[in-house]
C-alpha cells in the first residue's frame, strides 16, 4: 500500500467524518442544555441541504443567499419543534423525550417527502469542482470548505460556551436546572435557544455537505445514527469530543474499507467503538464515571 | 404468594381467552396475519419491558436478537435440514449465548452509553446478516424456510399458527408476571430506582441485570423463531435499527413497567399502519404525529392513561368502571404497577 | 385536565370507529375485473415504485377507455409496501383475502417478490413482478412471472462490451442491497466465463456518500474497466469520486441508473459513462422500423404529458405488467386466476417497453439479451452505441 493511497483514505475519512462530526456537534449542544439526545438532529442536516436546493432552484436566490435562507428556515423549524413538542411535555422523562424527538424526526421526514418528493438533489460546489492534487492524493475544494467551516464553528462554540455569559448560562442548565433557575437563568429560554443553535449548526452542516453528499428527504436517518455514535465516541457533552469522534469514526470506516473490507467497513468502525466503550465507558474525551444521564 | 400467583394466572387466562376469541369476531381472515404479527411483537415487548420498565436498562438493539434467532433456525432447518425442535433449541441457545457475551460488558454502561453499545451491537449484527451471503442469502433474503411442524403437528393454517403464537404470548406473559412478583422482580425495581441503594441491600446488580437482559433476548428469540417459520422468508431489513426503535416505542407507548400496557402498545403500533394505509403518502406523517401526541397527552403510556381514566371515573361515579378497559386489561394490577412506575416517571430529566 | 381526558377518550373512540369502517370489506363486483398491485411507492425503493404505481393507474385507465378487457372494466387496487417486507406480505394477504383479486402486479423489489412468492402459490393467484432478480423465475414457480429483464442480460452486455474493447481486468463495485447483491453474483459468475479477470470486488452501502476509499483501492488494482452496480444516488457519487481521483479507466454502470436523474446528479462526471439500458429511455433514437418503436414512444409521450417528469425504465415495467395481464386475460377468455395463469405462459410476441415477451412454461420472463442496448452518456444525454 503506497503513501498516496493511505493519504487518500485519510482525506476520504476526514470528509465523511466531518459530516458525522457536524451532526454530533448539534447533538452535544442540546444535550448540554437539556440532557436530551435529539434524534431529530439528522433532520436538521437534511433540512439544511434540502432548503438550500429549494431556495437555489425554486426561488432562484444566488447560492450564498440560498444557504443563508436555508439556515434561517431550519433555525425557525428548530424553535418551532422546541415550542410545540418539547416544552409541552409535562414531567418529562428521558425516554419520553427521546420518543418525542423520534416522532418529530418521522414527521419532518414525511413532510419533506411530501413537499420535495423522493428524489435526490445536487447542490453546486461553492468554488468549483476541480480537484486539487496534494502529495499524490486528491481533494475537492468543497472538502476544504467543510473542514474549514467545521473548525470555525468549533472555535466559535468554544468561545461562546467558555467566554460569554449566555453560553455559560446554557451550560449551567445542564449541570443543574434548579440551581440555574435559582440564580436567575431563564431555563426555558435556554432550552429554546439550544434547539435553535443546534438547528443552526446542523443546517450549516447540511448546506456545506450537500455539494458532496447530495440532498434527499431521507438523508437524516443515517446521519443521526452516526452522529450519535460520534458523540458517544468522543464523550457525551464535549463539543470537541463530538467533532473529533466524528472524524475518528469517518477515518476508521475509510481505513476499514481500504484495508479490511468495504463490505464490513461500518461493522469494523462499530466494533472498535464497542471495544472502546467497554474499556473506557465514558468515551475518548469524556469525563470519567459515566452515570445514568 | 399463592394469591398473587393465582391473580397472575387469572389475568393471563382472561387475556388468552380474549386473544383466542378475537378471530371469531373478525370479518376477514386477513386480520389473522396482522394478529399473528401483533403477538410476535408483543412477545418481544414483554421482554423489553422487563428490561426497560423494571430494570431500567435501555436496549437499542433488540431487533438483532430477533433476527439472529430467525436466521439461526432458518439456517438450521432449511440449509442443514435439522428438525424444527432442534431449530428452536439452537435459535434460543445461540441468541442467549450472544446475549450473555454482549450483556456482560455492555451492562456495565448506563444511560446513553448503554444505548450506544446496544445500538452498535444491533448494527454489527445487521451488517453481518447482509454480508455473509453464503450463509444468510444477503440483503435479498433467505428463501425456503419450512412451515412450522412441531412434534408431528403441522401448523399449516394461519388459524392454528395464531393459536400457537397467542399461547406463546400468554405463556411469556405469565412467566414474566411471576418474575415481576418474585424476589427477582423486587430486586429489578430496586436497581431501577437506585443502583447504589440496591447494592447496599446486597443485591447482586450485575447478575440480575444480565439475567433480565438474557431473558429478554430469549423472548425475542422465541418470537424470531415463530416469525421465520410463519413467513418462511426472512430478510435483514426486518431486523434493522428502526425496528429496535419501534419496539422501544411500543414499550413506552403502552406503559413502562406495566406488562399489559406494553402488550397493548405492541398491538396498537403493529395495527396502526393498517388503519393509516388509506391515507397513503401522509401515513408516515400521521404515524409520527401520533407518537408525539401520545407522549404529550399520555406521558406514562396507555396503562397510565387508563389508570388515570379509571381514577377519574371512580371519583365521578363513586366506585365503578375499571373493568372497562377492553382487551388490554391494563388496569388490573393497578396499584402495584403504579408504584413500580413511580420511580420511572419521577426519574431525572 | 378534563379536556385532556376527553381528548384521550376521543382518540380511542376514533380508533374504534376506524376499526369498524376498516372491517367492512368490499363486495365482489361482477362487471369488473379486480386486479391487485403492490408497489414500493415510499421507502428506499420509491424511485422505482412511484413511476410503476403511476404507470399502472394510467395504463389501466387507458385500457378501460378503449373498452376494457373481455368487455369488462379493469379495477386496480394498489397497495404501498414502503419497501418493507412485512408490509408487502400483509398487502398480499389483504389483496388475496379481502379484495379477492384475480392477479397481482408487482412487487417492486426482488426481496419482497421472493418473500411473497410462496404465499402467492398457496393462494393460487398469478403474480407479475416488476423486480429483476433471476431467482424470481428460476426455478420456475408456476404462479410467478416477471416483466423486468434479468440482471444477467445486462451484465453480459457490459462484459461483452469490455471484452470487445480489448479489456482484460475488471473491477466491480456493488451496492449492499438486493439489487447490488444480484448484480454482484452474476458479474462474479460471468467475468471468467466471458474470458475476463476479476481484480477487485468492492461494496458500498446504499446510503454511503463517499466512495473514494473503494475507488482508491480499485485504482491500486489497475483494472481495464470498472463496473458499478447500484441505483441512485450511489452511482452518481461513484461517478463524481472517479473524476475527483482522476481515474481514467472506463466506468460502466448498470441499468439501475437509467433515468435522467442520474445525469443530473452526476453532472459533468457522467460524461463518457457506459451502461446497458432498455430502449424506452432512448425512444427517439430507436430505429423507426424497430418493433418496439411505437410502444416506447406512446408510453413515453403519455407518461411525460400526464406526470410532467421524464420516463424511467421502471415505470415501463408497470406498463408491461398491465398489458401482459390484459393480453393473458383476453387469450384465456376468462378472468379466472387459474385460466389467467395458464394463458400467461402462452403469451408470445407481446411487444412491451422492455422488449418482446415470449413466455413459456420454462421461461416466466420471456425476454433475452436483446432487451438491452449499450448507451454512452454524451453532452448530458443518452446515446445508443450498439444495438
Amino acid at each position: 500500500m503506497d503513501f498516496a493511497s493511505i493519504l487518500q483514505y485519510l482525506i476520504s475519512g476526514l470528509t465523511v467524518g466531518a459530516t458525522y462530526g457536524l451532526t454530533a456537534l448539534g447533538f452535544t449542544i442540546i444535550y448540554n442544555t437539556t440532557g436530551i439526545i435529539n434524534f431529530a438532529q439528522g433532520e436538521f442536516v437534511m433540512l439544511g441541504g434540502m432548503f438550500s436546493v429549494f431556495f437555489l432552484n425554486v426561488t432562484g436566490l444566488p447560492l450564498p443567499l440560498a444557504v443563508a435562507a436555508a439556515v434561517a428556515a431550519t433555525v425557525a423549524v428548530g424553535a418551532f419543534i422546541e415550542r410545540c413538542t418539547i416544552r409541552p411535555v409535562k414531567h418529562p422523562t428521558l425516554i419520553q423525550l427521546i420518543i418525542v424527538t423520534i416522532g418529530v424526526s418521522i414527521v419532518i421526514r414525511g413532510l419533506a417527502m411530501l413537499v420535495w418528493g423522493k428524489d435526490t438533489f445536487a447542490l453546486p460546489a461553492f468554488t468549483g469542482e476541480t480537484p486539487l492534487r496534494f502529495l499524490g492524493a486528491t481533494i475537492l475544494p468543497q472538502n476544504l470548505w467543510i473542514l474549514g467551516i467545521t473548525l470555525v464553528l468549533l472555535a466559535a462554540l468554544k468561545r461562546f460556551f467558555a467566554g460569554t455569559m449566555f453560553g455559560r448560562a446554557m451550560l449551567a442548565c445542564s449541570h443543574n436546572k434548579k440551581a440555574a433557575y435559582l440564580s436567575g437563568i431563564d431555563v426555558q429560554r435556554m432550552v429554546l435557544f439550544s434547539f435553535m443553535l443546534s438547528a443552526f449548526i446542523g443546517s450549516v452542516g447540511g448546506a456545506i455537505l450537500a455539494p458532496i453528499t447530495m440532498a434527499s428527504y431521507d438523508r437524516g436517518i443515517l446521519l443521526g445514527l452516526k452522529g450519535f455514535a460520534a458523540c458517544i465516541l468522543g464523550g457525551l457533552g464535549n463539543p470537541f469530543g463530538a467533532a473529533a469522534g466524528g472524524l475518528i469514526l469517518g477515518v476508521l470506516e475509510s481505513f476499514g474499507a481500504g484495508f479490511v473490507s468495504s463490505a464490513y467497513k461500518d461493522a469494523f468502525a462499530f466494533l472498535i467503538l464497542l471495544g472502546l466503550l467497554f474499556v473506557r465507558p465514558s468515551g475518548l474525551f469524556g469525563k470519567s464515571a459515566a452515570t445514568r444521564a | 404468594m399463592r394469591a398473587l400467583f393465582s391473580s397472575s394466572l387469572a389475568q393471563t387466562g382472561l387475556f388468552l381467552a380474549l386473544l383466542l376469541a378475537a378471530p371469531w369476531l373478525l370479518t376477514n381472515d386477513y386480520y389473522l396475519t396482522v394478529l399473528i404479527l401483533c403477538c410476535l411483537n408483543a412477545i418481544i415487548v414483554v421482554g423489553l419491558n422487563l428490561l426497560m420498565g423494571y430494570a431500567g436498562q435501555i436496549s437499542l438493539g433488540h431487533a438483532a436478537f430477533y433476527g439472529l434467532s430467525a436466521y439461526t433456525t432458518a439456517v438450521a432447518t432449511a440449509t442443514y435440514q435439522l428438525p424444527m425442535e432442534l431449530g428452536l433449541v439452537l435459535a434460543v441457545a445461540v441468541t442467549a449465548l450472544i446475549a450473555v457475551g454482549i450483556g456482560i460488558p455492555a451492562l456495565k454502561l448506563s444511560g446513553h452509553y448503554l444505548g450506544m453499545a446496544t445500538m452498535g451491537f444491533g448494527l454489527i449484527v445487521f451488517i453481518f446478516l447482509n454480508e455473509t451471503i453464503e450463509l444468510t442469502g444477503g440483503p435479498s433474503g433467505f428463501v425456503g424456510i419450512p412451515r412450522l411442524e412441531l412434534f408431528g403437528y403441522a401448523f399449516e393454517t394461519d388459524r392454528s399458527y395464531y393459536v400457537l403464537t397467542a399461547c406463546c404470548l400468554a405463556g411469556v406473559a405469565l412467566l414474566s408476571l411471576n418474575i415481576i412478583h418474585s424476589r427477582a422482580g423486587r430486586a429489578l425495581r430496586a436497581i431501577h430506582t437506585s443502583e447504589k441503594a440496591a447494592m447496599t441491600a446486597a443485591i447482586d446488580i450485575a447478575r440480575y441485570k444480565l439475567l433480565v437482559f438474557v431473558l429478554s433476548a430469549v423472548y425475542a428469540a422465541l418470537a424470531g423463531f415463530l416469525y421465520a417459520h410463519y413467513l418462511s422468508f426472512v430478510a435483514p431489513s426486518s431486523f434493522g435499527f428502526l425496528f429496535s426503535v419501534e419496539l422501544i416505542t411500543m414499550v413506552v407507548l403502552g406503559g413502562m413497567a406495566d406488562l399489559w400496557g406494553g402488550i397493548a402498545g405492541a398491538f396498537f403500533l403493529t395495527m396502526l399502519p393498517e388503519f393509516l394505509r388509506a391515507f397513503e403518502d401522509i401515513e408516515v406523517l400521521l404515524f409520527g404525529s401520533i407518537l408525539v401526541l401520545s407522549m404529550l397527552l399520555l406521558p406514562d403510556g396507555f396503562a397510565g392513561g387508563l389508570r388515570r381514566l379509571a381514577r377519574f371515573a371512580a371519583a365521578r361515579l363513586g366506585r365503578s368502571g375499571g373493568g372497562a378497559d377492553g382487551g388490554t386489561g391494563g388496569d388490573v394490577d393497578g396499584p402495584d404497577a403504579a408504584k413500580a412506575a413511580a420511580p420511572g416517571a419521577g426519574g431525572r430529566p | 385536565m378534563t379536556i385532556r381526558r376527553i381528548l384521550v377518550a376521543s382518540v380511542f373512540l376514533c380508533a374504534a370507529v376506524a376499526c369498524a369502517a376498516f372491517a367492512a370489506s368490499p363486495a365482489r363486483a361482477g362487471d369488473t375485473i379486480r386486479v391487485g398491485a403492490i408497489f414500493s411507492a415510499t421507502g428506499p425503493a420509491s424511485f422505482l415504485g412511484e413511476p410503476e404505481k403511476n404507470t399502472v393507474q394510467m395504463a389501466v385507465e387507458r385500457i378501460n377507455e378503449q373498452g376494457g378487457v373481455l368487455g369488462k372494466k379493469l379495477e386496480v387496487v394498489i397497495y404501498d409496501d414502503e419497501t418493507d417486507v412485512n408490509k408487502c406480505v400483509l398487502a398480499l394477504d389483504k389483496l388475496a383475502r379481502m379484495e379477492h383479486v384475480v392477479a397481482v402486479l408487482g412487487p417492486t423489489v426482488s426481496g419482497n417478490t421472493l418473500a411473497v412468492a410462496p404465499k402467492i402459490s398457496r393462494y393460487h393467484i398469478p403474480m407479475i413482478s416488476c423486480a429483476s432478480s433471476e431467482k424470481i423465475v428460476t426455478p420456475v414457480n408456476p404462479w410467478v412471472f416477471k416483466v423486468a429483464p434479468s440482471d444477467r442480460y445486462a451484465a453480459l452486455r457490459i462484459l461483452e462490451h469490455i471484452k470487445a474493447a480489448g479489456g482484460g481486468k475488471v473491477a466491480i463495485l456493488t451496492v449492499s442491497n438486493g439489487y447490488g447483491q444480484s448484480g454482484r453474483a452474476v458479474l462474479k459468475e460471468q467475468v471468467p466465463t466471458v474470458g475476463l479477470e476479476l481484480v477487485a470486488d468492492e461494496i458500498y452501502g446504499p446510503t454511503d456518500t463517499d466512495m473514494t476509499a473503494q475507488l482508491t483501492k480499485i485504482k491500486g488494482a489497475s483494472p481495464d474497466a470498472i463496473v458499478c452496480w447500484g441505483t441512485n444516488p450511489g452511482p452518481a457519487v461513484v461517478a463524481r469520486n472517479r473524476v475527483q481521483l482522476g481515474i481514467a479507466t472506463p466506468l460502466y454502470m448498470s441499468h439501475g441508473v437509467a433515468s435522467k436523474k442520474f445525469i443530473e446528479l452526476a453532472g459533468t462526471a457522467a460524461e463518457g459513462i457506459l451502461l446497458p439500458a432498455g430502449r424506452l429511455i432512448v425512444a427517439d433514437q430507436v430505429a423507426a422500423d424497430h418493433p418496439q418503436k411505437p410502444v416506447v414512444t406512446t408510453y413515453r409521450d403519455l407518461y411525460e404529458k400526464r406526470f410532467g417528469s421524464a420516463v424511467s425504465t421502471f415505470g415501463g415495467h408497470g406498463w408491461d405488467a398491465v398489458y401482459l395481464l390484459a393480453k393473458a386475460i383476453e387469450q384465456a377468455g376468462s378472468d379466472d386466476p387459474k385460466a389467467i395463469r395458464d394463458a400467461l405462459e402462452k403469451v408470445t410476441g407481446l411487444v412491451g417497453t422492455a422488449g418482446t415477451f415470449n413466455m413459456s412454461a420454462k421461461d416466466h420472463n420471456g425476454l433475452d439479451q436483446s432487451a438491452f442496448v449499450m448507451i454512452r452518456i454524451e453532452n448530458g444525454d443518452w446515446k445508443i452505441i450498439g444495438d
